[in-house]
């Protein structure tokens, strides 16, 4: 089946690739910030934390995401960073 | 107590201002008492889409500066005797307007009219926020196409965010042929994205660009494009109507085709 409607078909419809591209610029575009300034606010984070802590830098995890309210149906934009932090970090040396 | 109800789009050349004439039109012919404002100042075209560009005595600027009052400038429409147009003006821009004004005029105007209906400008500036000031719902007018449905993606943010919510989207000029060959977006694929509830899909319509040069909406007729917008002003009346079935009769090809494409 595949065969035979990639033979009517050709390659990838325009309105999918349209689509597509919808999706990805609709997402940026509702971000608080742009994924350049994120990225920028998570190296500055990580920079901040690891000063004090030894942190995993691979199962970090800091992203913009909205949550509701517990005492009402608004929806706020949060900040969620997930750093975990190794073992050894009470011994980490304290830069000064 | 009458409804504001504001047409917008974000980008230009959707529809906005044929969709205010069309949807206008067809709520007078339901019995409505209607009023449409042509918010676009310096740049008024509301009138020349309604056939009225000729009566224009007063403009909007002229209402809220208290150069005359309202009744003076509203035009009665050559058709329906419950349809009136608050034209703009031609010579003025849009900081001659605040959205404080416009709001104040709106709310004066829901004693006397069931549904004021306000075509906003292109753009997300003054013009924008003169046109939603005082609205309590908006129709989102886009075409299948990705800088339009962006645009209106961006509209529904800016409206939440005036605490505008009871939104609802128009997909306008939709081609079935494009569809079904799969260059163009579905009405479904741009309801999926903008994730708000559909209102009425127009179809492309060339009897649309003919009403427009004669000035006279297509609203009511037995074009396509006219049914699917006496359908969308049912649908604000709170009308469940069926979804017109925009397909044109298929070749036994196309049909064949289409199986396989599923």
């Amino acid at each position: 089946m595949g065969f035979i409607s990639n033979f009517f078909k050709g390659s990838e419809n325009s309105s999918d690739v349209a689509k597509n591209r919808l999706r990805l610029a609709i997402t940026s575009d509702r971000a608080v910030c742009s994924p350049e300034v994120m990225e920028q606010l998570k190296m500055e984070i990580v920079a901040v934390i690891s000063k004090y802590l030894n942190i995993d830098r691979e199962g970090l995890d800091i992203k913009l995401t909205k949550t509701e309210l517990e005492d009402s149906s608004e929806t706020v934009n949060v900040l969620l960073a997930n750093i975990p932090i190794r073992e050894d970090s009470s011994n980490f040396r304290k830069r000064s | 107590m009458g409804e504001v109800i504001v047409i917008t789009s974000g980008k230009g050349g959707v529809g906005k201002t044929t969709t205010t004439a069309n949807v206008g039109t067809g709520l007078a012919m339901l019995g409505k008492k209607v009023v449409l404002i042509d918010t676009d100042i310096g740049l008024r075209n509301l009138d020349v889409v309604m056939g009225l560009e000729n009566r224009i005595v007063y403009t909007l600027v002229d209402v809220v500066e208290n150069t005359c009052r309202i009744k003076q400038a509203l035009i009665k429409d050559k058709r329906y005797p419950n349809l009136y147009l608050l034209p703009s003006a031609q010579t003025k821009d849009k900081t001659a307007v605040s959205p404080e004004q416009m709001k104040k005029l709106a709310d004066e105007l829901r004693d006397e009219f069931d549904y004021i209906l306000m075509d906003c400008p292109a753009g997300i500036e003054q013009g924008f926020k003169n046109a939603i000031a005082g609205a309590d719902r908006a129709l989102i007018v886009t075409t299948p196409e990705v800088s339009a449905v962006r645009d209106a993606d961006r509209i529904i943010g800016l409206l939440d965010a005036n605490d505008i919510r009871d939104n609802h989207l128009i997909v306008n000029r939709l081609r079935t042929d494009m569809v079904r060959e799969g260059n163009m977006l579905s009405s479904d694929d741009v309801v999926d994205l903008l994730g708000i509830d559909l209102i009425g899909v127009v179809p492309d319509d060339e009897q649309i660009v003919i009403a427009t040069n004669t000035g006279e909406p297509l609203v009511g007729s037995d074009a396509k494009a006219g049914k699917a917008y006496m359908n969308i002003c049912k649908r604000v009346l709170g009308e469940e109507v069926p979804f017109l079935d925009l397909e044109e009769t298929k070749s036994f090809f196309e049909k064949f085709k289409a199986i396989f494409k599923k």
